[in-house]
């Protein structure tokens, strides 16, 4: 079997220096940026949290599409197994990020969160809302804590078992991690289930933390699901432009083409089904949402940039069969859907957290470039750790004849 | 010189592809195969030319949109103007969000319906039409390949099919209803 490794050149390795280079000058140019006492920064914490979250589901929904594989003891993607691996292999390194950031809030450093603010509670302060105080049960920072370190750790857990597993099939062969991993494929998806809506739910959803929608959780999910098939696409595509992954064939890439087409639909109908619904019925509390993005706040722009990237471009660029086996169609597609969906996350924590002081300046930019670079050199830095072809796996011969 | 069909019958697929890719290379022409189950990459190795039913099905798609949004708006904007949920239908493109899941029921029912028939009509599946398999086992556990020939080659291509793992071959005794 073709045991070909991936090297991380220095020029690569390099670009990506220069990436997380460029990252961190943005962030400490923000965080040195005057501003007033009671603001804390919101600006740049609220951009740490729109990479963070946006990066990490990138790491999470490729363990996802991982487990996803194993479950249904999937034949044709394991030629580009190794792929979609070394992209959850973001997802321990996401994690951090997150905590980070939501310790950071703990720690009162940042109130992105209103209800972490125990001002809000109190009765004598200015600060007090009643309504938060009915969901201090679900808030309080114990609850809350016991929730995200479950969600972090276990995902964290689980990609990690993958990845052994998956080192250990090369060199033992035989059917028995295979069965294994199918189990444990199944019992992630089950807590994925439950755990990627209520994730959504406590560091997403509770910036606007009066409002609620039951389509949030999926809606989020899908968003970080098209991210994460995006990403391995493209990184199969590089791959194969360097010569590597011969056995890939334009199948393989046809079908991941087939996923992004697919899962950019699921976030558009889940994102209009949610837009719609609250729209028709028009109930205050529900409302304000959109009243905050598409007028309060000045955000109807990003909005409709949002739909447009992610819904009509790719359904009208994709449709064909000749576009999703085409190298340039799909880069093209896939990197305007990548930016498509940042925004879509940016769109989900400016308007609640800075309001109308949103700039999509240099900063952002240059922030979200910074976790670009961190993104590239773990997953490269996975790549060039194994053979780029799974070794021993027992459907690894139907893959490699996979053709239609 | 007159031309013969003859029916090679194979008890897998994988003869079955392999023998199609070498008669092909040999510029024999297969004029169909009739297997109990889709078998991959066979249509490429037969020389069929793509299906149009992509096609077909992004018209009736469009055609379902169009309809759609005629229906809707002669309905609800033009005729009889009516004031849902406080949003008067002033203007289609006001009340746009509302119109969507019609739109899109209407495009996907238009597609599927239109795509199914298509296929029904070109391989003329109507009630009352007669069988065209001409060997039932097809229908079970066997493959059939349909070689139309010349005469002469008969020999060469059945020395072709055997060496490949034909288990039998066949003179056409079944009157084709094209």
């Amino acid at each position: 079997m073709n045991n070909e490794t991936y090297t991380f050149t220095n020029k690569t390795r390099n670009f990506t220096f220069a990436l997380m280079a460029i990252g961190l000058i943005a962030i400490i140019a923000g965080f040195a940026q005057p501003t007033a006492p009671e603001d804390q920064h919101t600006r740049m914490w609220a951009n740490l949290l729109v990479n963070g979250y946006f990066f990490m589901g990138i790491g999470l929904l490729a363990t996802f599409f991982m487990a996803l594989q194993y479950a249904a003891e999937v034949a044709w993607s394991v030629a580009v197994k190794r792929v979609y691996e070394a992209v959850s292999c973001y997802l321990p390194v996401g994690a951090t990020v997150m905590f980070l950031i939501l310790l950071a809030g703990q720690l009162h450093l940042h109130h992105l969160y209103q209800w972490m603010d125990p001002a809000v509670y109190d009765k004598t302060s200015p600060k007090y809302d009643e309504l938060i105080t009915h969901k201090h049960g679900y808030f309080a920072p114990a609850f809350f804590w016991i929730r995200t370190l479950a969600y972090l750790v276990i995902w964290s857990l689980f990609q990690r078992g993958f990845r052994k597993r998956s080192l250990e099939e090369d060199l033992q062969g035989g059917t028995a991690i295979h069965y294994k991993n199918m189990g444990k494929g199944a019992l992630f998806l089950v807590f994925f289930a439950v755990t990627s809506s209520t994730s959504a739910w406590d560091w997403m959803m509770s910036l606007d933390v009066h409002w609620f929608s039951t389509m949030y959780g999926w809606y989020a999910f899908s968003g970080m699901w098209i991210s994460a098939m995006t990403t391995i696409l493209l990184t199969t595509l590089f791959l194969k432009r360097k010569g590597y992954l011969p056995n890939v064939n334009q199948s393989h890439i046809h079908d991941l083409g087939k996923w992004m087409f697919a899962v950019s639909f699921l976030w558009s109908y889940l994102w209009f089904c949610q837009f719609m619904l609250i729209w028709y019925t028009n109930i205050p509390e529900e409302i304000i949402y959109f009243q905050d993005r598409l007028h309060n706040y000045g955000y109807m722009g990003l909005m409709w940039t949002v739909f447009f990237m992610n819904f009509l471009f790719p359904m009208i660029l994709l449709m064909s069969r000749d576009a999703k086996r085409n190298y340039y169609f799909l880069v093209i597609v896939g990197t305007v859907i990548l930016i498509g969906h940042w925004l879509d996350v940016y769109n989900m924590v400016m308007p609640a957290t800075v309001k109308g002081e949103h700039h999509l300046g240099w900063i952002e930019i240059g922030t979200c470039l910074g976790f670009v670079g961190l993104l590239i050199f773990v997953v490269h830095k996975s790549l060039a750790k194994a053979p780029l072809t799974v070794q021993k796996h027992p459907y690894l011969d139907e893959s490699l004849h996979h053709e239609y | 010189m007159s031309n013969v069909t003859i029916h090679a019958i194979f008890d897998d697929e994988v003869p079955l592809l392999a023998s199609a890719k070498t008669l092909r290379s040999n510029g024999v022409r297969i004029k169909d195969v009739f297997s109990p189950f889709p078998v991959h990459g066979l249509d490429a190795a037969i020389g069929l030319p793509r299906t149009w039913i992509a096609i077909t099905a992004f018209i009736y798609g469009i055609t379902g949109t169009c309809l759609a949004t005629l229906m809707m708006w002669y309905m609800m904007i033009h005729d009889w103007p009516t004031d849902i949920g406080g949003k008067p239908s002033m203007a289609y493109f006001m009340n746009v969000p509302a119109f969507i899941p019609i739109t899109f029921e209407s495009t996907v029912l238009c597609a599927a319906h239109g795509m199914a028939i298509t296929f029904y009509l070109r391989c003329w599946l109507v009630p009352g039409a007669k069988p065209k398999n001409p060997d039932p086992r097809t229908t079970d556990d066997k493959f059939m390949m349909v070689i139309e020939l010349k005469e002469e080659n008969r020999s060469n291509v059945e020395s072709m099919l055997r060496k490949d793992g034909a288990i039998e071959i066949n003179n056409n005794n079944f009157k084709y209803r094209n």
